[in-house]
């Protein structure tokens, strides 16, 4: 995909998070473009997810620098909810909650956290529902909705706070192939859209199509990163070539 | 489709039949008693006032005196609500000062023998309260439901914990990934969720609680039991002893049992799906 690339959004400095006595990232660097989507690719338990969570606080991280859009994340005066406000994230699981419709979901936090207008967080919650092909699903409880559908709710309802930045968390690893493929189109049109969008992903075709760039992780350190065509085709380091030749 | 609950908001209770209209053991009860009237009868003196009788005379003295237990049992169980309610919040606390502080509370009110913990309050706590200018007058009967919420609070604080603990953490991370902060995910998140799980037990222990509200006849408040003492001593017919007593017991049945029932009714119809 083809975009102006404008400013860092997101810049990490040489990011340690460890478990106990545990690495987990071992010196993380790598910086996002506004309007850039950038896919993480790399072996279970490389420390991808950590590394999303990370980004936007939920995982506090053991040194090194994270700053998204301006705002540094390893601070302990760092306000968790104002940079929460800023960067969407959609988890494998999709998380929704299960006591409240795809519409409340979706409305939720607009109204609670961002004290918005119901009448206009409920308009703009339908659009964001028809945005991901599910406006007839607006009254359905998740429970009655299929994985892949819930998914979307759960896109719709990260967008709804019109974040900076969107963090996807293997977001279809837990889907059946026809239900990943709505979840994969529904990404590629946001990415499309411009949004900033980080990816973890497993799908080795899906990121060749969408990212800008994709980086590569294994052992808690980004082995390469460059661009689909360069890193999937002709990458540099032997560690890369072993993954890609496993899940080609 | 996937496994996720399906949480409607909870309309009439499905599945739940009146308790009273169940034969078996209201029918045995009521057989137990009429028995014990007719031991009674065959105990009193031929002449005089029948068994039945007498206690029919008491009845109407009993039942008030139960209704104030369950008075008790409802003040009792609002504040020891509200006050476990907290206290579960301090449970789950994220920092070790607070969690701290509500575990030593939680651990000393529920392993203290209630009667210990009424009279403690009976005794202790002050014929009146000042506050700024104003004297607020504590009756016993106060007191009592104060002494009483205590291990309730307690225990509901052990309930309160458990019930948000069992949400799953995705449910939290998700909150806190859409920017909710801590209280407002367990209000707008967890809560919801975790009310379901919590009303059964705390259905128990206020059925639980309402049976030791008798005990409040200890410390010299005019309840149900303290009344059926009365009426047997001042009769001066021990033979009535087995009637009158089994009368306060069925009134607390009564009361309690369709409180069982609905919470066992409850317990099921969470289970069926999540």
């Amino acid at each position: 995909m083809a975009h102006e690339l404008g400013a860092p959004v997101v810049v990490l400095r040489e990011v340690v998070k460890r478990f106990g006595d545990y690495p987990v990232l071992s010196g993380i660097s790598l910086t996002v473009r506004r309007g850039e989507t950038v896919c993480i690719i790399g072996p279970s338990g490389s420390g991808k997810s950590t590394l999303l969570r990370c980004i936007n606080g939920l995982v506090p991280v053991t040194s090194g620098s994270i700053t998204v859009a301006g705002r540094e994340v390893n601070d302990a005066a760092l306000d968790p909810i104002a940079l929460r406000r800023d960067v969407g994230i959609v988890f494998q699981q999709y998380n929704l909650f299960p006591h409240r419709t795809a519409l409340q979901n979706v409305m939720m936090a607009p109204i609670h956290v961002l004290r918005q207008n119901r009448a206009e967080v409920e308009t703009r919650a339908r659009e964001l529902l028809a945005k991901v092909h599910l406006t007839e699903k607006a009254d359905t409880y998740p429970g009655e909705l299929s994985g892949g559908q819930q998914q979307r709710v759960a896109i719709a309802r990260a967008l709804a706070m019109s974040p900076k930045v969107m963090l996807f968390d293997e977001v279809t690893a837990a889907l059946d192939p026809e239900t990943k493929k709505e979840v994969l189109v529904t990404v590629q049109e946001l990415a499309a859209e411009g949004i900033t969008c980080i990816l973890v992903t497993h799908e080795m075709g899906f990121a060749r199509r969408v990212a800008d760039h994709i980086y590569f992780t294994d052992g808690g350190v980004i082995v390469e990163h460059g661009p689909p065509a360069q890193l999937l085709e002709a990458p540099r380091e032997a560690r890369t070539r072993e993954f890609l030749d496993k899940v080609l | 489709m996937t496994d996720l609950p399906v949480l409607r908001r909870v309309g009439p209770l499905a599945g739940f039949r009146a308790p009273l209209a169940l034969p078996a053991l209201p029918l045995a009860a009521a057989l137990f008693f009429v028995a014990s009237l007719a031991w009674a009868q065959t105990r009193s003196a031929p002449v005089g006032e029948s068994a039945a009788a007498a206690v029919l005379r008491w009845a109407p003295l009993i039942f008030g005196g139960f209704l104030f237990n369950v008075l008790v049992s409802v003040l009792s169980m609002a504040v020891g609500t509200a006050l476990g309610f907290a206290l579960g919040l301090l449970l789950i606390a994220p920092t070790r000062l607070p969690r701290g502080v509500g575990w030593a509370l939680t651990q000393f009110f529920r392993n203290a023998p209630w009667l210990v913990l009424l009279f403690y309050a009976m005794f202790l706590l002050p014929f009146e309260l000042h506050l700024g200018g104003l004297e607020i007058p504590l009756p016993s009967w106060a007191k009592a439901v104060l002494g009483l919420s205590l291990p309730v609070a307690a225990n509901f604080a052990e309930i309160v914990r458990g019930a948000l603990q069992s949400i799953p953490e995705p449910q939290w991370s998700a909150a806190r990934g859409l920017a909710f902060g801590p209280l407002q995910t367990i209000r707008l998140v967890i809560l919801p969720q975790a009310v379901r799980r919590m009303l059964p037990p705390w259905m128990n222990l206020y059925a639980i609680l309402t049976m030791a509200t008798t005990l409040i006849s200890v410390v010299g408040i005019q309840d149900g039991l303290t009344i059926t003492r009365a009426a047997i001593a001042s009769d001066a017919r021990p033979e009535l002893m087995l009637p009158l007593y089994l009368f306060l017991l069925l009134l607390f049945f009564v009361y309690c049992y369709p409180i069982a029932r609905a919470t066992l009714a409850l317990e099921r119809r969470f289970q069926v799906r999540g």
